[in-house]
């Protein structure tokens, strides 16, 4: 028998690539265009814009396509494609009472300032399939974007923006004082050391994996925690980002940015100088993203209590959560399982053998 | 390592990274060079290969590479493990006008993941090393915070205790690979999953060894001529890899006849077994020089 070499990789690399890229186009008629993945498959696509964490429409429908779908490799993409850019400059703070809202809800009052908005959501149907859909007509697909729009009419227009439902609360002095915002840690930029500043916990929480943290998130909801939440608002819709111009320096729109955010009151707790207020948790996230904005928020909260009083849960540890979130960190090192491991698997053959000589002998 | 072009073709700039990203991360080789054996924590991009797959090391390539650059990649001691071959594509892709070779000798550059090759290294050349887990005291203490102070306090008692009561559980020390070992008398490093048969290549090296945790996002580094002693107990000594046979004969390559290389075991379809060396290159100029070529 010859020399057991490992040989061939680079062959066997580019044929893999080229039967991936045959799935994707074997017994399709149509490609998939860009702005189909941002329309139809507009949850997905959110996911991986909030994940991927560079905000690029384009690009992100793009990576959904090429990875056939998988959010974690396509987030994956982004990001990779984000570590080629370099940080140009760092926006003022925003406030996002000034969203131009598509949805808002407040579960904490039935009527609030502005009115619930339920906007677009699939809460309250019944998840019934349509198989009508399974064989749907152009003609009847585009029926009905023409027939929502016709029936506007008459109808009267809803502002822009709304209060925020925590501006309530405030006024009637049932939250803690807001804090002075610091310098935001960017967590891309600066390496991370525990214990970490607030913003770089929120950072890390906006752009993790959904089903990570959703999976904290009701632990401890469930039981592993006492957070007990109430959503004082829940919003989605378009955020203008306002940027210094290089000119002037006066701030001119840049553009405006698709993201849901998700604000909590929970069970009071003594305050700074022990007057009792309620605790707020906080998630905000890109794209069009409820569940992972609320889950964001309760971890947020879980967070906040570990660092007051030690965490007494697993959701209330800063470094259990923030170190075991990231989609493109947890997958990738699953992955990294199928590498080859022949060394260190050689390594503990020897120590096995070792062992079990030992135990004959002393048998 | 001369200052490299600025752009390459397909758009990205040479080396992958932005000026910022590389910037910090040679600064943090420095630190970790000046600090031998402590882990420094770097802030880690994103590579266009999934973390686990060797993205520290490839940070690390990409910060240091030159044009005037010669790049050895090797994987589990080969040239040609695919992971090997798409660190190199990559690279290739993103930092033209870099030599590439598979002689360990002829390398001033090689990256690696889990072997440092069996020619000795010599004063010229950086081995960067792929790592997983950065700290060798995470198999007793889950949490980051705390292993900070215990490194800082040069607190290794946890670690001592484990490897004692391996061997009375045991008889022997139960960890095959990514050995800990003590750097220049205080830190102990976790020196990434290379055998303990390559544990020894750490003392005294001519080479700078540098480690890069891409998802951990942490730097350390051995310099050169710098102690590196495995942890063991003077009635326990430290052991590497066993490749004797039943009559206690050291196996030899069945390909160069080398009878002192790391040996991949190697199942053959009939059942049968094979050893063959780990590091390819080293066999090639074993087999090239008729199994008379000196280390």
């Amino acid at each position: 028998m010859g020399y057991v070499a490992i040989k061939g990789g680079t062959a066997a690399i580019q044929q893999a690539a080229k039967l991936l890229e045959f799935l994707r186009a074997d017994g399709s008629d149509q490609p998939l265009s860009a702005g189909d993945i941002q329309r139809q498959l507009r949850f997905l696509h959110s996911r991986v814009l909030s994940e991927g964490a560079l905000y690029h429409p384009e690009l992100c429908s793009l990576a959904i396509k090429q990875s056939l779908g998988d959010t974690l490799e396509a987030a994956f993409m982004l990001r990779a494609y984000r570590s080629t850019r370099a940080r140009l400059c760092e926006s003022p703070l925003h406030n996002t009472g000034k969203m131009r809202l598509i949805r808002r809800i407040s579960a904490a009052f039935k009527n609030v300032p502005g009115g619930q908005m339920l906007g677009p959501t699939p809460d309250y149907t019944q998840r019934l399939f349509r198989l009508e859909l399974l064989d749907e007509s152009p003609e009847s697909f585009q029926r009905v974007a023409r027939e929502w729009m016709a029936g506007l009419i008459g109808v009267p227009e809803v502002p822009d923006s709304f209060p925020k439902v925590l501006d309530v609360l405030r006024t009637e002095g049932l939250l803690p004082d807001i804090q002075e915002p610091g310098v935001p840690f960017d967590v891309t930029r600066e390496p991370i050391v525990f214990p970490l500043p607030r913003s770089a916990a929120l950072y890390t929480m906006s752009r993790a994996e959904t089903g990570s943290l959703l999976g904290l998130a009701y632990s401890n909801m469930r039981g592993y925690g006492d957070l007990h939440p109430t959503v004082a608002e829940l919003r989605v819709g378009y955020l203008p980002v306002m940027l210094p111009s290089p000119a002037t320096g006066e701030m001119v729109e840049a553009g405006e940015i698709l993201m849901t955010e998700c604000e909590i009151v929970c069970m009071y707790e003594k305050g700074e100088n022990d007057t009792p207020a309620f605790g707020l948790g906080y998630g905000a996230c890109f794209g069009h993203n409820e569940t992972k904005a609320i889950a964001m928020a309760v971890l947020d909260r879980a967070l906040q209590r570990g660092a007051k009083h030690g965490p007494q849960n697993p959701s209330e540890d800063a470094e259990f959560v923030l170190l075991h979130i990231d989609g493109t960190e947890s997958m990738g090192f699953a992955a990294h399982y199928k590498m080859p491991h022949y060394v260190t698997f050689q390594s503990d053959l020897d120590r096995l053998r070792k062992a079990q000589q030992k135990s004959e002998v002393k048998a | 390592m001369n200052p490299a072009p600025a752009h390459t073709p397909g758009g990205y700039a040479f080396g992958f990274m932005d000026e910022f990203a590389k910037k910090e991360i040679r600064r943090k080789i420095l630190k970790a060079i000046a600090i031998p054996g402590y882990q420094v924590p770097y802030s880690s991009r994103e590579m266009p290969m999934a973390r686990g797959f060797g993205t520290g090391g490839l940070q690390l390539t990409l910060s240091l590479i030159g044009v005037d650059d010669t790049l050895k990649v090797i994987d589990q001691g080969s040239d040609e493990s695919v992971n090997a071959v798409n660190i190199r594509n990559f690279i290739a892709h993103t930092c033209q006008g870099v030599a590439f070779t598979t002689r360990t000798t002829e390398a001033t550059l090689i990256q690696t993941r889990h072997r440092i090759p069996e020619f000795p290294l010599q004063q010229h050349q950086i081995l960067v090393l792929q790592v997983p887990y950065p700290d060798a005291l995470v198999v007793v203490e889950p949490s980051e915070a705390k292993r900070k102070i215990m490194h800082g306090e040069a607190d290794y008692a946890r670690l001592w205790v484990k490897l004692y009561e391996d061997i009375v559980k045991f008889s022997e020390v139960t960890i095959s690979h990514r050995y800990p070992t003590k750097i220049a008398g205080h830190y102990v490093i976790d020196p990434s999953p290379i055998p303990r048969y390559d544990v020894p290549k750490l003392h005294q090296s001519k080479a700078l060894l540098l480690f890069g945790a891409g998802r951990e996002k942490k730097i350390y580094a051995v310099p050169p001529f710098t102690d590196a002693e495995p942890l063991s107990f003077t009635d326990k000594p430290f052991r590497v890899e066993s490749f004797h046979d039943e009559h206690g004969q050291r196996r030899r390559c069945s390909r160069c006849g080398s009878p002192n290389s790391f040996l991949d075991e190697v199942v053959c379809d009939d059942g049968g077994k094979l050893y063959q060396c780990s590091d390819s290159d080293y066999c090639n100029a074993m087999t090239a020089s008729g199994g008379s070529a000196d280390e």
